[in-house]
């Protein structure tokens, strides 16, 4: 097979160096003015036009018979206004695109050569310059600002009721911690991060830690605000959620978040599609090595009923990991049995006794 | 009028040095090797320039195979590639990687950087200046032999059997700093390293060569206002690169202390391979703000010089004046300042401070506007012209076409709002690819067309050339085009398969089809080196001004020998433009002729410069830079 190709390949060559030869000897035998300019040059204008009509017509022609094809559906209420401004931009810069090639090619193929014409003399003039620096500059402002509002709403500080979430990225996976049911999530140390079981680092001096749960899978809830708090455990790594047109970088040493309201959940986006298989997917997008393809989380938008429930079903970390209840202060062990859900709770009267060694660690602290 | 003296004194000086030079034609090894004439020293940065945009490209139509035909067995190229191939017929993932990023590497900085500059500015400054050499020949052989030196050495990191670097062409640390994340940040980063900090001693020595020629070895007459829009360009270019290379000088060095020494400027808080690193409190952010404040700068020393090469190329074919003389100088100049302030777009989801971000926003779209002023100068300069398409000219259309279609599509990643979405993804490898990679690389080959015959004494082939240009002009646009619907779609770069992610399993088609135009566009180029090194020896002999152009360097001999022109240099005394000037009797005046000469086709304010010429030769010079052209 590689043979056949290879010979090809020869073959092909040599019958073009013999045509390239016979034709440059032609012309010295003709005793062609090789600065007279011929044929080619009117040939070459004329591709112009083939080419400006068959790409302009099959780039409308993919965009428009395509559009659900290279589109994802959006899932967030800020990805809907991001959208909007994408494809606002989208018709001004296409419209000056197709205005610019089409007089670009039509000039190329009009002012092609001809014997005996000459050309215009225009060095330059103002007022044409004048125009062409203040139009781009006010349709660029007026896109400029647009932008910035969406931005600065977009990274705007979250409300203080919304869904705390952390993400984190090691080659090559996504783990996430849930809060649990304090809301708050415990301390972490990558200092105590180790290979058998803590694999966040938490901080067991710190009570909020203690009900903090992970999950190989990201569950959202639907029209919620969410906060995604970001961060990595060795290299760079970014958060992609395409559908909810989310994207933050994953920085060791340097927590980052984004904020976002995902609009529908897994079964509505399902049955919009028609797609009774369809998932979201979070996606790596910072280069991170071997894996970096690889680094896919299942994400999952749950309505409020189901997420609670989801959550409610949710082991604690601590409960999963026994064994760190050593690490846990020993005024705080008895709490943290129960707020990890190891002991049950007991009844009214436990509940004071639960209560008390926290006002202790916090006035210990 | 103290130092114009002085300058024309010198000259002289130069020139009999020369003219007793020439007696001595040196060995080989002066004459090529080490060799100090600006227009050898030109020569060998093309060919090493074109090396490595051969191997360039050949590494990305390893990588589109990987992409195009995910399912083929790539056994074949085993004994080329040896384990980098797996066991299973498949290209390495981290050799991938690698792969991604020496392409990256190589195309902006051995080609596009050395090779378009290192060959052009070197080349034509003298020539169109009117100077006898460089204002250091010896610092400017320095900056090639440092060049081939890193060249040396990033070639040999392909050697080590860990591979050479595979964190990205901008080597993000702490990817590129530790060697458990990736093979490739062991000695293959190792050599990454040292390799650019040569390339960027070549470049500085090569920059503050150009710069200091420019401003003091123009010839009598040649004020900053009559110089042609390449010279101008490649100025900008030098300053761009004198400030902007030096900051990544330092970046580099400071993660050679890193990986090396230690300390902590880029890393913090790693649990890597089983354990927890000891750096505390650096920062990855700093290393991107360090890098790309030279790498957009980069941009721009890449683009500029292309678009000086073609705008004369199209003021040349088009037979007029290139339109907006004063605003194309203007537009580069803004584009050079806005260059270093606008380093942060590359960096908006990066968990930079968002503020910065909406402050990056607004001047990464202003730079825009000059951008598009030089599209509009470029259409118009078409308008009412006798275009002739010469391959120079066609490479010079092309380069303004993907200029446009580039350009624009920044105008979505420079608002950082739409920007979340398409960070990182396809959308971006169209972007740049055809602003910055393909735009460029059209300038060039432009520049090779126009000027072989300056360079080699002979005419390269038209008919190859015809062919060349359009296989490879629609050749990238079907390489390129396609991946911004890829882009929207939300694919990520730097993935060696897409096949784990439900979202993104479509478009094989699509990505098939690149793959083919790459290795199509890849193919063309033969054409182009076959035509190059034949003309070099059986070309037609070239006319002394083959494409009837006004500047200096068609005023000298056909192969113009060291020192340029035999005899004295000659004087200027108008702008590089003079096509079709209404009531000339050509349709080109250059730039040597005198305004007594050409009474016929004089515009007014031209004839009260009569005076000064025949009054007094050096009375030329403070003509051109003190009297305002209107």
């Amino acid at each position: 097979m590689s043979l056949i190709i290879g010979l090809g390949v020869v073959l092909i060559l040599v019958i073009l160096f013999l045509i390239f030869r016979i034709s440059s000897l032609v012309g010295v035998a003709k005793g062609k003015d090789p600065n007279k300019i011929g044929r080619s040059n009117s040939i070459n204008a004329s591709l112009f036009i083939v080419f400006m009509v068959v790409s302009l017509v099959s780039f409308f022609w993919y965009s428009f018979s395509f559009f659900h094809e290279y589109t994802l559906p959006v899932a967030s209420i800020h990805g809907k206004l991001t959208d909007k401004l994408f494809w606002i931009t989208m018709v001004v810069v296409v419209g000056s695109f197709t205005i610019i090639s089409i007089v670009m090619f039509v000039f190329l193929y009009k002012y092609q050569y001809k014997e005996g014409y000459k050309a215009k003399f225009f060095p330059d003039n103002h007022y044409l310059e004048l125009a062409w620096t203040i139009i781009p500059a006010i349709v660029l402002a007026v896109l400029v600002f647009t932008g910035l509002r969406a931005w600065n709403d977009i990274t705007g500080p979250a409300s203080k009721d919304a869904e705390v979430i952390e993400m984190i990225g090691q080659q090559f996976a996504w783990t996430v911690r849930y809060p649990g049911k304090d809301k708050e999530l415990g301390k972490v140390n990558f200092k105590l991060i180790d290979n058998v079981g803590n694999e966040f680092g938490l901080d067991l001096k710190d009570k909020n830690s203690f009900d903090d749960f992970k999950s190989l899978e990201l569950h959202l809830p639907v029209n919620k605000e969410i906060l995604l708090k970001i961060r990595a455990k060795d290299v760079l790594h970014s958060v992609f959620l395409p559908h909810f047109r989310v994207k933050m970088d994953a920085v060791p040493g340097m927590p980052t978040q984004f904020k976002f309201v995902a609009t529908l959940t897994t079964a509505e986006m399902r049955e919009k599609l028609g797609n009774p298989n369809f998932n979201y997917e979070l996606a790596c997008t910072e280069i991170c090595g071997k894996g970096h393809f690889s680094m896919k989380m299942p994400v999952v938008v749950d309505d409020e009923e189901t997420y609670a429930k989801w959550k409610a079903s949710q082991e604690s970390w601590l409960k999963q990991n026994p064994d760190y209840l050593k690490q846990v202060p020993d005024e705080l062990k008895e709490a943290a049995k129960v707020i990890a859900g190891i002991v049950t709770e007991p009844a009214p009267v436990a509940a004071t006794v639960v209560s008390e060694p926290v006002a202790v660690a916090e006035t210990t602290k | 009028m103290a130092t114009t003296d002085i300058h024309s004194h010198h000259d002289a000086h130069v020139h009999d040095d020369h003219a007793h030079d020439e007696h001595h034609e040196g060995n080989f090894w002066t004459k090529y090797i080490f060799c100090q004439d600006h227009k050898i020293i030109a020569k060998q940065f093309l060919i090493t320039g074109i090396f490595w945009a051969l191997l360039g490209g050949t590494l990305s139509v390893i990588f589109r195979l990987q992409l195009g035909f995910p399912d083929a067995n790539l056994e074949w190229l085993r004994p080329v590639l040896g384990g980098w191939i797996t066991e299973q017929g498949k290209l390495d993932p981290e050799f991938y990687l690698a792969l991604v990023t020496m392409h990256g590497t190589i195309m902006v900085f051995f080609v596009l950087t050395a090779g378009l500059s290192g060959t052009f500015s070197n080349f034509l400054i003298p020539l169109q200046i009117g100077a006898r050499d460089m204002a250091s020949g010896f610092m400017n052989m320095l900056s090639y032999w440092f060049f081939f030196l890193s060249s040396v050495i990033m070639f040999t990191s392909f050697f080590l059997e860990t591979g050479p670097a595979g964190g990205g062409w901008t080597i993000y640390p702490p990817l590129s700093a530790l060697p458990q994340a990736i093979k490739g940040s062991g000695t293959g980063m190792t050599l990454w390293l040292v390799a650019m900090a040569l390339f960027i001693v070549s470049s500085l020595l090569g920059g503050i060569n150009y710069i200091t020629t420019v401003i003091n070895m123009r010839t009598r007459g040649m004020s900053f206002t009559r110089m042609p829009l390449t010279i101008w360009a490649f100025f900008f270019t030098a300053i761009i690169g004198l400030l902007s290379f030096p900051v990544l000088f330092a970046a580099a060095l400071l993660l050679i202390f890193d990986r090396s020494f230690g300390t902590s400027f880029y890393l913090s808080d790693i649990y890597i391979g089983g354990e927890a690193l000891p750096h505390v409190g650096g920062s990855p952010i700093l290393f991107q703000h360090l890098f790309w404040f030279l790498g957009h700068p980069e941009v721009y020393i890449v683009l500029l010089p292309a678009l000086g090469l073609s705008s004369e190329i199209i003021a040349t074919n088009s037979r007029k004046p290139i339109f907006g003389y004063k605003a194309m100088i203007g537009s580069m100049l803004f584009i050079a300042i806005l260059s270093f302030i606008v380093w942060a777009h590359h960096m908006f989801v990066t968990g930079m401070n968002p503020f910065l971000g909406s402050i990056f926003m607004l001047l990464t779209l202003i730079i825009a506007v000059p951008s598009a002023v030089k599209i509009f100068n470029y259409v118009t300069t078409l308008w009412k012209g006798n275009l002739r398409f010469t391959p120079a000219m066609l490479f010079s259309i092309g380069l303004v076409s993907f200029f446009l279609t580039g350009g624009i599509t920044g105008i979505f990643l420079g608002n950082s709002a739409i920007d979340i979405q398409l960070h990182d993804t396809y959308f971006v490898v169209a972007h740049f690819h055809l602003v910055m990679g393909s735009a460029s690389f059209f300038g060039m080959i432009a520049g090779v067309y126009h000027w072989f015959p300056k360079m080699f004494g002979r005419m390269m082939n038209e008919k190859l050339g015809y062919v060349h240009f359009w296989i490879t002009f629609v050749g990238v646009y079907l390489v390129f085009f396609p991946m911004h619907y890829i882009g929207i779609a939300g694919f990520p770069r730097r993935y060696y398969s897409w096949t784990n992610f439900e979202t993104f399993s479509g478009f094989a088609d699509l990505n098939t089809l690149v793959s083919v135009a790459a290795i199509l566009t890849l193919s063309a180029q033969f054409i182009f080196l076959f035509n190059f090194f034949y003309s070099i020896f059986r070309g037609r002999l070239a006319p002394a001004n083959p494409w009837h152009s006004t500047t200096l360097e068609w005023t000298t001999p056909r192969n113009p020998g060291h020192g340029n022109w035999i005899g004295e240099i000659p004087s200027v005394y108008r702008w590089p433009y003079d096509y079709s000037k209404p009531g000339a009797a050509e349709d080109f005046i250059p730039q040597t002729i005198p305004y007594s000469e050409t009474p016929e086709s004089n515009l007014p304010h031209e004839n009260e410069l009569i005076k000064l010429e025949t009054e007094d030769k050096e009375g030329a010079i403070i003509v051109g830079g003190h009297t305002p052209h209107h």
